[in-house]
C-alpha cells in the first residue's frame, strides 16, 4: 500500500476521536506509518456484526414475551456476550446457564443467583426479572 | 490511596497493542526498537484456521500468533528477562500494580476490551487479549498508554479492576508484564534471523490449521459454505475474515504490511540486500490481502444476498497461498 493510498472512509473511530494506524511505503519506496480515519470494507464487516447482535437481542426478547425463554437470554444478548462468556462470568458450568434459559427454572432461581446475573449486567434484581421497552 | 509521582512516560501509537506496549516499556529502558522489528523478531506472522472454535459465532481465523507470543519470544532471543504474574485476587493484583508504580515501574497489561470505556461502543467485544502499559497513578486514576490510542488515557480503580478481571476465552486474570534485566547490547542479528526463520517454517507446516495450508482450507470452505450454511451465516464468516485482518490493529493487510517493514529495517541491520526486495514482495502479498478484502467486502455488504462472487474470492486465497508459499520458501534459504 503506498502511503497516498491510505484510505481515509467514514468510520465509528471518528465519535471517539479515533484514528488506526498503518503501514504503508512512501515515494522512496521507504516504509513509514499514517493514521487512517477508515476503511469502508471494514466499517461494513463490523456494522454488519453489530447489526447480527441487534437481530439476536431482539429476538431474544420476542421469546421472552412469548414465555419461551428467561430474561437472562436477552441480557446476555445485549451485552455481546454468548454462553461460554456468561458461564465464564458467573463462575458456573455452561449446561448451568443454559437452563436457566428457561423460564420455569428461571422463577425458582435462588435470590443468590439472581443477584450474581444482576451483578454481572449491573442492574437490579427487579430489572432482570423483566424486560423494559 | 496516595498518587505516586508520575513517571516520565513517552507515549507512541502502534498499529498493534502487543508490539505497542513492548517498544514502548522498552523505549522507557532506553531501547528504541520500531514496531516492526518485535513484531519480525518475535515471529508474530501468521495464519491459522481453527474451524471448531467458534467466537462471535464464527469460526477462529487469525492474521497473527497467539497473544504475549510475540514479547515472549523477542525477550528470549534479543535476551532481555521478562517478569510476568497472574492474579486470582484482585486486591492483590491491584496491590501489586500500585507497588510497581510507586517504584517508577511501568509495567505491561492484558485487559479485556469490553470495559474499555475509552474505545468507541461499536469496538468493546468481549475481547480479553488487548494490551496496555500503566505508567502512574493521579487522583486515584490510573495513567494508560494503550498503543492503539494517539493519546494517553486513564481509568479509576473500579473500571481498571473490570478490565484486568475479564472472563472468557484468554481471561486476562489481572496479568502484568515488565522486563527486569537487560543485556549491554541488544543482539539484533541473530534474533532476526531466528524470527524469520520461525516465522518460514510456521508458514510452510505441514498441518491444516496454520500456514499457507490453512488459507487453502479456508478458500476452499469458501466455496461449500453458500451451499452448506447459506448466504447470510457465509457472509457473516467473510465479515469476520476481514475484520480480523484489518480491524484489530493489524497495521493493514493482516500484518503483512508491518512485516514488509520489518524486512526492510532488518535488511540493513544483517547486512542482507535480498532482504529489500523480499520487503517489497510482501506489500504487494498486503496488497492482495487487501484487494480479497474489497472483494469480500462486495459481497457481505448485502448481508443476505446470494452472490457469484465467492469462487472469485476463493481464487484470490489460492493466489495469496501460492505466493506466499513460495516467498517463505525462499526466505528460509536467503538467510
Amino acid at each position: 500500500m503506498k502511503k497516498e493510498e491510505v484510505p481515509q472512509d467514514k468510520s465509528h473511530l471518528e465519535k471517539a476521536n479515533a484514528k488506526d494506524l498503518v503501514y504503508a511505503v512512501d515515494e522512496n519506496g521507504n516504509y513509514t506509518t499514517a493514521l487512517s480515519t477508515g476503511w469502508q470494507p471494514k466499517s461494513i464487516a463490523l456494522d454488519n456484526a453489530i447489526l447480527e447482535i441487534e437481530e439476536r437481542t431482539a429476538a431474544a426478547k420476542a421469546r421472552y414475551l412469548k414465555n419461551e425463554s428467561s430474561p437472562i437470554e436477552y441480557y446476555m444478548e445485549l451485552h455481546k456476550m454468548d454462553i461460554p462468556i456468561l458461564a465464564s462470568y458467573m463462575g458456573m458450568w455452561q449446561w448451568r446457564v443454559k437452563r436457566h434459559l428457561k423460564p420455569s427454572v428461571f422463577h425458582k432461581l435462588s435470590a443468590k443467583t439472581l443477584q450474581k446475573y444482576a451483578e454481572v449486567f449491573e442492574i437490579s434484581i427487579e430489572q432482570l426479572k423483566r424486560i423494559d421497552d | 490511596m496516595i498518587d505516586t509521582l508520575p513517571i516520565n512516560f513517552s507515549h507512541k501509537q502502534s498499529a498493534h497493542c502487543e508490539n505497542g506496549v513492548v517498544s514502548n516499556l522498552m523505549r522507557h529502558k532506553g531501547f528504541e526498537v520500531s514496531e516492526p522489528m518485535i513484531f519480525g523478531i518475535g515471529s508474530g506472522l501468521l495464519f491459522s484456521y481453527l474451524p471448531f472454535i467458534k467466537v462471535n459465532y464464527a469460526p477462529v481465523f487469525t492474521y497473527r500468533v497467539l497473544p504475549g507470543l510475540v514479547f515472549s519470544r523477542f525477550a528470549k532471543r534479543v535476551g532481555i528477562k521478562v517478569k510476568r504474574e497472574k492474579f486470582s485476587n484482585p486486591i492483590k493484583a491491584q496491590a501489586r500494580l500500585d507497588e510497581n508504580l510507586k517504584n517508577k515501574n511501568p509495567v505491561g497489561l492484558q485487559v479485556g476490551v469490553y470495559n474499555l470505556i475509552y474505545f468507541p461502543d461499536e469496538y468493546r467485544f468481549h475481547f480479553n487479549a488487548h494490551n496496555l502499559v500503566v505508567y502512574g497513578k493521579k487522583d486515584n486514576q490510573y495513567l494508560i498508554s494503550d498503543p492503539v490510542m494517539e493519546n494517553v488515557t486513564a481509568l479509576t480503580e473500579k473500571q481498571m479492576e473490570k478490565v484486568r478481571f475479564a472472563k472468557g476465552a484468554f481471561a486476562p486474570k489481572g496479568h502484568i508484564y515488565y522486563p527486569t534485566a537487560f543485556p549491554e547490547k541488544l543482539d539484533l542479528e541473530s534474533a532476526i534471523v531466528k524470527g524469520i526463520k520461525q516465522t518460514c517454517r510456521d508458514m510452510t507446516a505441514p498441518v491444516p490449521i496454520v500456514g499457507v495450508k490453512a488459507i487453502r482450507w479456508v478458500a476452499k470452505n469458501i466455496r461449500k459454505w453458500p451451499k452448506k450454511i447459506g448466504a447470510k451465516k457465509t457472509n457473516h464468516y467473510l465479515g469476520q475474515i476481514v475484520r480480523m485482518q484489518e480491524e484489530i490493529g493489524t497495521g493493514g493487510g493482516g500484518f503483512r504490511y508491518i512485516y514488509a517493514a520489518f524486512l526492510q529495517e532488518a535488511a540493513g541491520i544483517i547486512k542482507n540486500e535480498n532482504l529489500k526486495e523480499f520487503s517489497s514482495e510482501m506489500t504487494e502479498i498486503g496488497d492482495l490481502w487487501r484487494d480479497f478484502a474489497l472483494d469480500a467486502s462486495r459481497i457481505y455488504k448485502n448481508r443476505s444476498g446470494e452472490s457469484d462472487g465467492y469462487n472469485k474470492i476463493a481464487d484470490q486465497l489460492n493466489t495469496i497461498a501460492n505466493r506466499e508459499e513460495d516467498f517463505f520458501k525462499r526466505l528460509k534459504k536467503t538467510v
